[in-house]
C-alpha cells in the first residue's frame, strides 16, 4: 500500500462517524524507486488530505521534509514535487494494520495489500 | 529487414525518434524485469536479450538466427518457448556491440507480421537447467507404424461429403471436421449410446492396421469404435479426459497427413508437450489415458525442437533447440473400445463411473440480506478463492470497450476498479491513479504481486473516501449479488465514490441474449458447435468463450417463497432464463465451483 492510496482509504465500521485518516502501525515498510513525473505528482496534490498525508508520512519515518502546510505554485516548485512524490509513491505499507481512528477497529496489511472487509456485523 | 531509423529524416524528426526508441527499449527492459526478472545492463556485455524476438511472438529460430549472425559470431540462442523474447550470446562484447546497435529498434517480417527488436544487454542468460521431460506413465508414441502407402490408402477411404451414408456420423465442429464408424459419440454428453450402433461398423481398411496393433499387444481386445478428426492448422481439441465410463482403458490414436504436438496434463498441474509425428500411433494406457488430460492447441505454428534430433516425443524446452514449426493438414484415427460395465480404474478422482453422488446444489432463494450474503458467500467468495490462479491464469485480454473507456480519462483521474479481479484493468492507462478492490483476498494479492494497489473489500462497502474518484469501473461484478436491493446498493456505492462530474462504467451479465432478433455471440457460438468435455476437464480457449455453467439466484420476490422455488443453474450457452446468476463452474481435476466468463454484453 501506497501512501497515496491510505490517503483516500477510510474506514466504514457501522456507526463509525468519522473514519478517517486511517492510523498506520506498520512493521515493515519499504522504499521503492519510482519515475519521478512532476506533472502526475500536481495533479495528485489536490486530491489530497494533506494533513493526513503529513500524519501518515511521519509515523512511518518518511516524512522527508514535507511541510505541515502545502506550499503555494507547488506545480513549479520540483524540489518540493520531488518530496511528495517520494512520500505519495515510493514509500510502501508491506505488513502491519491500519487502524480505524473512531471504532479502534484494526484491518490487517499483509504482503502489502490492506484486508478492509467488514465482519456481517460491522455493516 | 529493415531499419525503421530513417537516415534521410530531418533532425529534430530523428531526435524524436531516438526518444522512442529510447523509450520503448527501457520499457522493454522494465517488462522484461518485472515479469521475467531478466535484468539488463547498460554496459556492454556478450549476451543480449532480444525484446520481440521470441518464438511467443512467432519468430523463428532460423529467421532470428540469420539476422543476428551477420552481426557476428554467435554462440549461442535460447529463444524459450512461448516468450516474447530471446538471448543471443556473441564471441566477443564487440560483436554484442554491433548487433546492439545494428538491430536495436530495428523490424523483423515473420510469420506474415512485423515485430521490432528492442536489445539490452544481459549479465548472463537465463540457462536454468531443463527439465527433461518424460512421457505421462502409460503413453507411447510409436513412429512409422503405418507405411506412407498405409497412409494414403487410410486417407483415401474417407469421404468428407457431407451425409455420404447412413453408418457414419458426421459433424462440423468449432475446431475440426469430425467422423464416427462403429457408435457415434455424442459431444453432448461425451459418451456413447451402447445401445446404438451404427451398421456397418468399422471400415475394413483398418483391419490389418488393427490386428498388428493386436498382434504387437498394444491392444488386448479389438476397438468397435473410430472417431476420425481433422484438424486444419490454427484448429484443436480443447483438453479433455475420454470419459471412463464410455470406453475401455487403451486408445489408440494415428496421426496421419501431419504432425502435431498434443499436450498432456496432469491434474497437479504437470504439463507435457508430446510430438506425434505423421503416420505415427500414439497409444494411451492407464494414467495417461485415465488421469491426464490431452488436448491440442489450436495454433498454426508449434514449438518444436530445432535440430533433427533423435525422435523427440516428448517436447523438452531446452530454449538452445527450440523453432516454430508450420500446422499441415493432420487427419486423426481414433480406436476406442467402448465400455460395457462401469469403470473401476484406480483413479476415482477422474472417474465418472466412480462419481459420489453429488450433493444437491439448489439452495433456495434468498429471503434476507443475511441469507443473501451467505449465499453468495458460498457461491461466489469462496468459489473465486479456490479458483483464483486459475481465473486470473485465463483472464488476460480487456474488453476493447473497456479499455476505450479508461483511455479517455484524462491523464491524472483517479480510478477505482470495484470488483477488480486479478487486476487486468489497473495497469491499462498508466497516466491514472488506478486503485482495485476485490472480495477475494487470492486475486487481490495477484494484483499486488503485479505492482498494482489494490485492497480487499465488499462492493458494498468500498472503503474510500467519497466524491474522490474521477471514475468508477465495475466489470461483471454487480450481477453476483442475488438480489434487486443488493445491487441497487452496489451501484449507489460506485455513485458515492464519484466525484461531480465523474463517471462509471459498470458491465453485468445481460438476461437478453438476443437484440433485434439477432442473437449475441454466447448463443451464437453453441451452434455452431459443440465440444468434447468429459467430468474433469472443461474447454479452455479464449476469454470470450464461456465453457461454464452459471447458477441463477432468485429475486428478492418474496412471493415466491411459498414453494420453496430453489436456483436454477443456467446450461451454458444458451439463453438466460432468469435474471440473476450465480455461479458454478468445474475445476480440471476437481469438482469446484466457479465463476463465469461473460461476454461483452453491456447492459449498463
Amino acid at each position: 500500500m501506497k501512501l497515496l492510496t491510505h490517503n483516500m482509504l477510510t474506514s466504514h465500521v457501522k456507526g463509525v462517524v468519522k473514519g478517517y485518516p486511517l492510523l498506520i502501525k506498520a512493521t515493515e515498510v519499504k522504499v521503492n524507486e519510482v519515475e519521478f513525473n512532476p506533472q502526475f505528482v500536481s495533479r495528485m496534490i489536490p486530491k489530497l488530505e494533506w494533513t493526513a498525508l503529513v500524519q501518515a508520512a511521519q509515523g512511518l519515518g518518511h516524512l522527508n521534509d514535507l511541510p505541515n502546510e502545502l506550499v503555494p505554485d507547488y506545480e513549479k516548485n520540483e524540489e518540493f514535487l520531488r518530496k511528495v512524490h517520494r512520500v505519495l509513491l515510493e514509500v510502501e505499507v508491506l505488513e502491519g494494520c491500519l487502524q480505524c481512528p473512531e471504532s479502534g477497529r484494526e484491518f490487517p496489511i499483509s504482503k502489502g495489500v490492506p484486508n478492509m472487509l467488514l465482519n456481517e456485523d460491522e455493516t | 529487414m529493415e531499419k525503421s531509423v530513417n537516415g534521410n529524416v530531418k533532425l529534430v524528426k530523428r531526435t524524436k525518434e531516438e526518444k522512442k526508441l529510447l523509450r520503448k527499449q527501457l520499457k522493454a527492459s522494465h517488462t522484461l524485469l518485472k515479469h521475467e526478472g531478466i535484468n539488463t545492463t547498460s554496459c556492454p556485455t556478450k549476451s543480449l536479450v532480444v525484446a520481440n524476438g521470441g518464438l511467443g511472438n512467432g519468430v523463428s529460430r532460423e529467421k532470428l538466427q540469420d539476422v543476428l549472425r551477420e552481426c557476428g559470431c554467435v554462440e549461442s540462442l535460447l529463444m524459450p518457448p512461448n516468450k516474447p523474447y530471446a538471448f543471443v550470446t556473441y564471441g566477443s562484447a564487440e560483436d554484442a556491440q554491433q548487433c546492439y546497435t545494428s538491430l536495436n529498434g530495428s523490424q523483423l517480417h515473420c510469420q506474415g507480421q512485423t515485430v521490432t527488436l528492442y536489445l539490452s544487454f544481459v549479465e548472463k542468460v537465463g540457462s536454468e537447467s531443463e527439465v527433461c521431460a518424460e512421457l505421462p506413465p502409460g503413453l507411447k508414441v510409436l513412429e512409422e507404424f503405418v507405411s506412407a502407402e498405409e497412409e494414403a490408402g487410410l486417407l483415401d477411404a474417407i469421404d468428407w461429403a457431407p451425409m455420404s451414408d447412413a453408418v457414419t456420423a458426421q459433424k462440423a465442429l468449432k475446431h475440426r471436421r469430425v467422423k464416427h464408424y462403429g457408435y457415434e459419440f455424442r459431444y453432448d454428453n461425451n459418451n456413447v449410446d451402447k445401445d446404438k450402433p451404427l451398421p456397418g461398423g468399422l471400415p475394413k481398411i483398418c483391419d490389418a492396421l488393427l490386428e498388428r496393433c493386436l498382434k504387437e499387444n498394444h491392444i488386448d481386445i479389438r476397438p468397435d469404435q473410430l472417431t476420425i478428426n481433422q484438424y486444419e492448422p490454427g484448429q484443436g481439441i480443447p483438453p479433455h479426459v475420454d470419459t471412463h465410463s464410455a470406453f475401455e482403458d487403451t486408445i489408440l490414436s494415428l496421426s496421419l497427413g501431419a504432425k502435431t504436438v498434443m499436450d498432456f496434463r496432469h491434474p497437479e498441474g504437470r504439463s507435457v508437450a508430446v510430438v506425434l509425428p505423421r503416420r505415427s500411433l500414439l497409444v494411451m494406457q492407464g494414467e495417461s489415458r485415465y488421469l491426464w488430460t490431452h488436448g491440442i492447441t489450436p495454433r498454426k505454428f508449434d514449438v518444436v525442437p530445432a535440430g533433427d534430433s533423435v525422435s523427440p516425443q516428448a517436447l523438452t524446452s531446452d530454449p538452445s533447440d527450440l523453432t516454430l514449426s508450420k500446422r499441415d493438414t493432420r487427419t486423426s484415427f481414433t480406436f476406442r473400445k467402448v465400455r460395457q460395465t462401469a469403470c473401476d480404474c484406480a483413479y476415482s478422482s477422474a472417474c465418472d463411473s466412480q462419481r459420489p453422488l453429488e450433493e444437491p446444489l439448489a439452495p433456495a432463494l434468498p429471503q434476507d440480506d443475511g441469507d443473501a450474503s451467505r449465499l453468495e458467500t458460498r457461491f461466489v467468495h469462496q468459489v473465486y478463492e479456490e479458483i483464483a490462479s486459475h481465473f486470473s491464469s485465463t483472464r488476460h485480454s480487456p474488453w476493447p470497450r473497456v479499455r476505450d473507456f479508461l483511455c479517455s480519462l484524462p491523464p491524472g483521474a483517479l480510478l477505482a476498479d470495484v470488483g477488480c479481479g486479478n487486476g487486468k484493468y489497473l495497469g491499462l492507462n498508466s497516466d491514472l491513479w488506478a486503485m482495485g478492490c476485490d472480495r477475494s483476498q487470492s486475486l487481490v494479492q495477484i494484483c499486488a504481486e503485479r505492482g498494482f494497489q489494490a485492497f480487499v473489500s465488499d462492493a458494498l462497502n468500498v472503503p474510500l473516501r467519497s466524491g474522490v474518484c474521477d471514475a468508477c469501473i465495475s466489470i461483471a461484478v454487480i450481477h453476483h449479488f442475488s438480489t434487486q436491493e443488493r445491487r441497487l446498493a452496489a451501484v449507489n456505492e460506485l455513485v458515492r465514490l464519484l466525484k461531480p462530474g465523474g463517471r462509471a462504467l459498470i458491465y453485468v451479465w445481460a438476461l437478453e441474449q438476443e437484440y433485434n432478433k439477432q442473437r449475441s455471440k454466447y448463443l451464437k457460438e453453441k451452434d455452431l458447435g459443440q465440444e468434447e468435455r468429459t467430468g474433469t476437464s472443461v474447454e479452455r480457449e479464449t476469454e470470450n468463450v464461456p465453457d461454464c455453467s452459471q447458477g441463477h439466484a432468485g429475486k428478492s420476490d418474496r412471493s415466491a417463497q411459498q414453494n420453496q422455488p430453489k436456483l436454477v443453474v443456467h446450461t451454458n450457452r444458451t439463453a438466460f432464463n432468469s435474471q440473476d446468476l450465480l455461479v458454478p463452474w468445474h475445476l480440471k481435476g476437481g469438482a469446484t465451483k466457479a465463476p463465469e466468463t461473460p461476454t461483452d454484453n453491456p447492459a449498463i
